[in-house]
């Protein structure tokens, strides 16, 4: 029991700051363009995808560099001559373009990688086990993932708080229009924080790549989940964005590690109608509710509290 | 206060204005009814069949998207789950032999998806705007994740299915043969047409417009915009349900599929591209949808990413779709300057042909090359076979591509100008604002 809540929590918090490195950017982009970047876990893909592409060619630790810039740029391309051009059109017109850019962006993957899970692997530095608690040996890359995280949300941290681009960030996110009348070029500094944010989910992508599957639909499978993180915490906070992406992530790894049911808790208590249409119900195990886990949060959450965890602003 | 009704009210319509709105309404019904005697095969019997689901579905978005502002991603839901509940339905009702014709039976895939709205609805139209959107995807994820989850009522991968010709049989009716229906289909979606066109002429649907529009004023005036939302939401779940319903009944299987992503996709795209400003958008959108949907699929073997494509061109370029498109030339129509505009749109159609048939012969390529880069070099795409490995192909398609992007950027500015002048002589003439 134990060395399932040790491991479950370890797996739980990576989860989570991989979350995390998605849901930065996203909040920061919300609140300084007003718009939800539905094309965000597309670069989170992109990600995985020039990464697994570069590794090929040059190795892993260039492409761990490479390939964010790479996406980054891309991402500062989209916002320079799509996004600034909808702008004019209102909010539904720019959340439309970022909802048909994901979709193209999986049609291109699947064109050029294909369908298949592609085969990107842990770099042979990073193969080993780094610890063995309780029997379970505990993998080098997954502390390798964790600690690259920590060193972006710390470094992320820093820039925010401590240096002069991170004081106009900060200030965009509550007053978005005040930035702009004290003279910032406004526009650069739109496409640099979209750019940097999608940057970062690309970093999340290349070192999630090698340890989750690589594969043209992983972009569909983690985008609603990024949304519920924005959304539990509250949009365009990035204290409750870190606060919800640790909670989604432990709640869904000790899900997934949970074998009980109902008729398990129940058993000898089993009604009669369990055996017609309610026996799903009856039988179902945590594990397997372990993807809608985040939705019933969200849902209770919007019932609870409307504004998010940390939320403030009212959009 | 009731003079100052009097005076606000709207006069009532001329005869002739009336008869010419019945006229219409008059006119898609004898369209509908003789359509199968000019197209009779059994594909495009299919095919408006599909049109007419389209169009139900498309409209009930537009509630939404249209009429009330709320971007949702996640229609599909109260549509999958009005034809799950149908299948049932219809299993339930030939099991017992009770007394209920299939016509009726999708009045209970719209109050599934009534009831569905109802019991979601709350929660999600709290908020508008982003955290709508957002909110109705995560929803949506949910139910469609329930569905795989709950295999009993939902049958899994595989679906339900159901056999529609043991109901009751109406005038020997067994709706059997795809031209019944054809005629079913047809009926329903013009009561659904009208029904949901009446809708925006009640209080509740000027009302949305207004909650679309400004929500905070809406307050002062002493409406809550969270309940115009929701009762907007519970309509446009009912009319997603009729379509649901319909689909299920078409294709006598409901399965995951209905309640997904992809259907919810499908639907936001069919309705933005028709133009979520006017009525008759979504209508327009649902059959040029369904048509490239179903014509694409056989040109070209990346058809999706041509519709990705067209969608973020119309977000871009023409926000109010292809009837926001049509809609702004009427008040040049009606200054007779129209005509002005004509010369202009012909210089500037050939250059941007030649750039999208440039971008269609090197993405053709392309995919030649990543998809099946072992097959023969010659390929067919839109009906035209060219060598996908002659350099010349190469060639043609950069100056095509290239060469049509830079003379089409000049003669759209030149549209641009046409434009102003033949919108500042309607000015003047107070037709247009």
């Amino acid at each position: 029991m134990l060395e399932l809540i040790v491991i479950s929590t370890l797996n739980g918090v990576l989860f989570g700051m991989l979350l995390f490195l998605m849901a930065s950017g996203l909040t920061v982009i919300f609140s300084m363009l007003g718009v939800l970047n539905f094309a965000h876990a597309s670069f989170y893909m992109l990600g995985a995808f020039f990464g697994f592409q570069i590794s090929r060619w040059l190795g892993f630790w260039p492409a761990l560099l490479i390939a964010p810039l790479l996406a980054g740029a891309i991402g500062a391309g989209v916002e320079r001559y799509g996004l600034r051009r909808v702008h004019r059109n209102g909010h539904v017109a720019e959340l439309l373009f970022t909802f048909g850019l994901a979709f193209v962006i999986e049609e291109v993957v699947q064109i050029i990688w294909g369908k298949s899970p592609v085969d990107f692997r842990v770099p042979a530095l990073l193969d080993f086990p780094a610890f063995t608690i309780f029997s379970t040996n505990y993998p080098a890359y997954k502390m390798f993932m964790l600690l690259v995280s920590i060193a972006i949300f710390i470094g992320l941290l820093i820039v925010l708080k401590k240096t002069r681009i991170g004081l106009i960030v900060q200030a965009a996110l509550t007053h978005p229009h005040m930035v702009g009348h004290l003279g910032h070029n406004v526009g650069r500094i739109f496409m640099l924080v979209f750019g940097v944010g999608t940057a970062l989910a690309a970093v999340a992508g290349v070192i999630a790549g090698p340890a989750l599957v690589t594969q043209s639909n992983m972009a569909g499978l983690l985008g609603p989940i990024l949304f519920v993180v924005v959304v539990v915490g509250g949009l365009g906070s990035l204290p409750g964005a870190f606060v919800a992406s640790l909670l989604i992530g432990l709640v869904q790894t000790f899900a997934v590690s949970m074998n009980g049911s109902l008729s398990g808790a129940f058993g000898p208590l089993s009604p009669a109608y369990a055996s017609t249409w309610l026996a799903d119900i009856w039988g179902v195990t945590v594990a397997q509710i372990a993807p809608i886990m985040p939705y019933v949060l969200l849902v209770l959450i919007l019932i609870l509290r409307p504004m998010g965890l940390l939320g403030t602003r009212d959009t | 206060m009731s003079e100052i009704t009097v005076s606000a009210a709207p006069p009532l319509p001329a005869a002739a204005e009336k008869f010419k709105f019945y006229g219409l309404w008059l006119a898609a019904a004898i369209v509908l009814l003789l359509l199968p005697r000019i197209f009779g095969s059994g594909g495009s019997l299919t095919t408006f069949s599909l049109i007419g689901i389209s169009i139900i579905f498309s409209l009930s978005y537009n509630i939404l998207l249209g009429q009330t502002g709320m971007l949702s991603f996640g229609h599909a839901v109260y549509y999958g789950l009005g034809g799950f509940l149908v299948i049932h339905a219809i299993n339930i009702l030939s099991a017992n032999k009770l007394p209920i014709p299939l016509p009726v039976v999708p009045l209970i895939g719209g109050l599934t998806g009534l009831a569905f709205a109802a019991l979601l609805g709350w929660v999600s139209t709290q908020r508008s705007g982003t955290a709508f959107a957002m909110i109705s995807l995560g929803v949506a994820e949910l139910i469609a994740s329930s569905a795989l989850i709950l295999r009993t009522f939902f049958g899994g991968e595989a679906g339900i299915s159901a056999n529609r010709t043991k109901l009751l049989k109406l005038f020997g009716w067994n709706f059997g043969p795809q031209i019944q229906i054809y005629y079913l289909v047809a009926a329903w979606t013009l009561i659904a047409v009208i029904a949901m066109y009446a809708l925006t002429r009640t209080p509740l649907g000027r009302m949305c417009n207004a909650v679309r529009d400004n929500p905070e004023r809406v307050q002062f005036v002493g409406y809550n915009p969270h309940v115009v939302r929701y009762l907007a939401f519970c309509f446009s779940g009912f009319f997603a349900g009729i379509a649901g319903a319909l689909a299920a009944i078409n294709f006598e299987i409901a399965n995951s599929a209905y309640l997904g992503a992809v259907q919810s996709g499908t639907v936001l795209f069919a309705t933005y591209i028709g133009g979520i400003g006017f009525f008759i958008g979504p209508i327009v959108g649902a059959i040029f949808v369904t048509f490239l949907s179903l014509g694409l699929s056989d040109l070209t073997q990346v058809w999706q990413l041509y519709f990705g494509l067209i969608f973020i061109a119309v977000v871009l370029f023409a926000p109010g779709g292809i009837t926001g498109l049509l809609m702004m030339h009427r008040p040049l129509l009606k200054a007779g300057t129209l005509s002005r505009m004509l010369p202009s749109y012909a210089i500037a159609l050939l250059p941007t042909l030649a750039m999208i048939a440039g971008g269609i012969l090197s993405l053709e390529t392309i995919v030649h090359y990543t998809v099946n880069p072992g097959d023969d070099s010659h390929i067919k795409a839109f009906g035209v076979s060219f060598d996908a490995a002659s350099p010349y192909i190469w060639a043609m398609a950069a100056i095509l591509l290239i060469g049509g992007y830079l003379v089409a950027r000049k003669t759209w500015t030149w549209v641009g100008h046409a434009w102003d002048d033949a919108t500042s002589v309607a000015r003047e003439k107070g037709i247009a604002p």
